[in-house]
């Protein structure tokens, strides 16, 4: 990765699982496996449940991440890879899980699993460190409509870090400051990074004080990412997922602008993919087994 | 009669005093954020230059980003039209103007009289304009003035994703990590820019002669490799960065 | 579906949006487009779709700038070749 500080955000690797199921006692048992370009994540389903799941940091060889997060979910189980009968891998770019019976898009995945996660959830914004998605959804999770914007900074976690550096305010502070203003200045106008980072030089010297100036830029990347995912249209259950969600200085005024507020995704929004991804299996998984039933 | 023009840009501000049709003085001066002083700055400067008071000018004509902060201006031009006329009087056979600033670049057809008959932009992205450049030198710890020729020592094409100011410094910087020598990154990125023009420029059409201006204009890296994209020679005048302040002193001078 | 392939930045927004609910998956825009951009590729559900080669989304603005002249009727070769009108550019 190109990346100097891939992580936007702390998290820590974890593993998870149901202790009250066997999974001996379920007939279909199937898994998804969603490997980011900053986090590997697996997922393992029985019967359409949640049994376990892992997430590790990615490693540099995709197949090893890959091993290595399913692995998170077996550990303690009995349970070995072959039991699994259908394995779906998503992620980010080119997807390279070796052992995946079939690969599906993350947009896909990531509808799929907020929506398993949190009934209801029909419109999905994904703020990531290099990326920001929406997603509008069926009930059923199924994908209406979708962008993706990965190729300007503004509105990423990047961008954020960007005025972190150049404000010297860390990273997880940018949120409660910036809601801690009495005035809000005017949003940073510019859209592109590089010229918003003289515009908040500017506010500076104009006597703006630093918590000012992170409310003008939280404000101007709400508003960025509210035009993007108006594209999409908006759909009451809305759900924030990825880095950014947790900074409340950008998320309470996409809330405020859009006049919806957000919902929580259970429990951990950043399994969304590979939950999905177990979900889509699932169906794979009955379709083979109709098929072969002739 | 004397007549000013002045070109406030994003990263500096020229003035042209024309006597007649004869240039009597000149400036180029950094930009400050205070557009308005950075304004008087050069102003001034170029008047001590042409041995001339404030009184003396009878019209000054202002264009730029920045062109509604001078105060002391009589009109304001767009720095399209500004950029045509400048043009005309400098290259009277050129139909095509192609005009890479720090913040904004611009692709101009005119009809030979100054008058402009289409244009296309590149603006607010800082990816594909000069300032892009600026950014890159900063990452690879070089002078901006070094960029264009250390380009020229490179003949390699390297693949780079540089589509984003931000995300193109971090992939510099992980270049760097992988011993790839600085020329090849700086040729990169000038073609970078280079492609991002061209495919500009052909929305208006090339129609002969063609002129490239602009401060980006004086970056030999970035004229190589537009010449190797566009297919097509272009002039480049002594001072490409003093077209649009030329062309606004022009328009003061001939307005009534 | 609407996928919308592209993107936006401070420049402005460039989308080209596919309708994978019209999209036969007939090829007439691989053929058409005289920048090769699309592809023809199953899908999460297995029906063959047009999409935008990944490769290129990130540069749709410069990439289609040639079938975009600033005067003159605009016609762009992959919106008229698709019969079912599955493909519609936002610029
Ligand atoms: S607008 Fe700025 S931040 Fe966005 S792509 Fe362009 S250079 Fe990058
Ligand atoms: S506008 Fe031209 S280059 Fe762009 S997708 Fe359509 S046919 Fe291809």
């Amino acid at each position: 990765m190109a990346e100097q500080k891939p992580e936007f955000w702390r998290w820590h690797e974890y593993t998870w699982r149901d202790e009250g199921k066997n999974w001996k006692d379920y007939e279909k048992i199937t898994a998804g496996v969603d490997i980011g370009s900053v986090s590997s994540k697996a997922a393992i389903m029985v019967d359409g449940e949640l049994y376990s799941y892992s997430l590790f940091r990615t490693g540099s060889s995709s197949p090893d991440s890959a091993h290595k997060a399913i692995q998170g979910c077996l550990d303690g189980t009995g349970m070995t890879l072959d039991d699994i009968k259908f394995i779906v891998g998503t992620g980010y770019g080119r997807v390279n899980v070796p052992f995946a019976h079939k690969t599906v898009t993350e947009i896909a995945c990531h509808a799929r699993g907020a929506n398993s996660m949190n009934a209801g959830v029909r419109t999905i914004l994904d703020m990531g460190g290099q990326d920001c998605k929406a997603i509008l959804c069926d009930e059923n999770g199924k994908v209406q409509q979708f962008l993706m914007n990965d190729k300007c900074a503004a509105g990423t976690g990047r961008g954020m870090e960007v005025v972190s550096d150049l404000l010297s305010v860390p990273i997880g502070d940018i949120g409660p400051l910036s809601l801690g203003v009495d005035r809000e200045p005017p949003p940073v106008s510019s859209t592109c990074v590089v010229f918003a980072k003289t515009e908040a030089v500017g506010l500076l010297r104009e006597g703006f004080n630093v918590a000012e100036v992170l409310a003008a830029y939280c404000a101007a990347m709400a508003h960025r990412v509210v035009t993007l995912i108006q594209r999409v249209g908006v759909k009451k259950e809305f759900a924030i997922t990825g880095g950014i969600s947790k900074n409340a200085g950008v998320v309470k005024r996409i809330e405020k602008e859009l006049g919806v507020e957000a919902v929580e995704i259970a429990p951990d929004a950043q399994l969304a993919g590979a939950i999905g991804a177990a979900n889509f299996a699932k169906d794979l998984l009955a379709k083979q087994m109709a098929r072969a039933a002739g | 009669m004397v007549s000013a023009g002045i070109d406030v840009g994003a990263e500096t501000v020229k003035v042209v005093i024309l006597n007649g049709d004869k240039i009597v003085g000149r400036s180029i001066v950094r930009g400050g954020l205070d557009r308005s002083k950075s304004s008087d700055e050069a102003m001034d400067e170029a008047l001590k230059s042409a041995g001339l008071s404030r009184g003396d000018v009878e019209r000054t004509v202002a264009t730029g980003i920045g062109r509604k902060e001078v105060e002391f201006a009589t009109a304001v031009a767009t720095e399209i039209a500004a950029d045509a006329r400048g043009v005309t009087i400098l290259f009277p056979s050129v139909r095509t103007i192609i005009d890479v600033g720090a913040e904004e670049a611009r692709g101009i057809k005119t009809d030979g009289t100054g008058k402009v008959t289409d244009f296309a932009k590149n603006e607010k992205c800082a990816a594909g304009v000069g300032s892009f450049v600026g950014s890159m030198a900063r990452a690879l710890e070089i002078q901006l003035e070094d960029m264009g020729p250390l380009s020229l020592e490179s003949d390699k094409e390297i693949p780079m994703n540089v589509t984003c100011v931000v995300f193109a410094e971090s992939e510099v910087v992980s270049l760097i990590h992988a011993k790839v020598p600085k020329p090849d990154i700086a040729r990169a990125i000038h073609g970078a820019i280079a492609t991002r023009t061209t495919s500009m420029v052909r929305r208006v059409g090339i129609e002969k002669e063609v002129v490239f201006i602009g401060g980006v204009a004086k970056n030999p890296g970035v004229v190589e490799s537009l010449k190797r994209h566009l297919g097509v020679d272009f002039l480049i005048p002594e001072e490409p960065q003093m077209v649009g302040a030329m062309g606004a002193a022009i328009i003061a001078a001939t307005a009534n | 579906m609407l996928a919308n392939y592209g993107y936006s930045d401070g420049s402005g927004t460039y989308y080209i949006t596919l309708d994978t609910d019209k999209c036969d998956g007939c090829r007439d825009c691989v053929t058409a487009c005289p920048q090769q951009m699309f592809l023809v590729e199953p899908d999460d559900y297995d029906d063959d779709k047009a999409v935008i080669k990944e490769a290129m989304r990130k540069d749709v603005k410069y990439l289609c700038a040639p079938c975009k002249p600033t005067a003159g009727p605009r016609e762009l070769p992959c919106e008229t070749a698709c019969t079912p009108r599955a493909i519609v550019h936002s610029w």
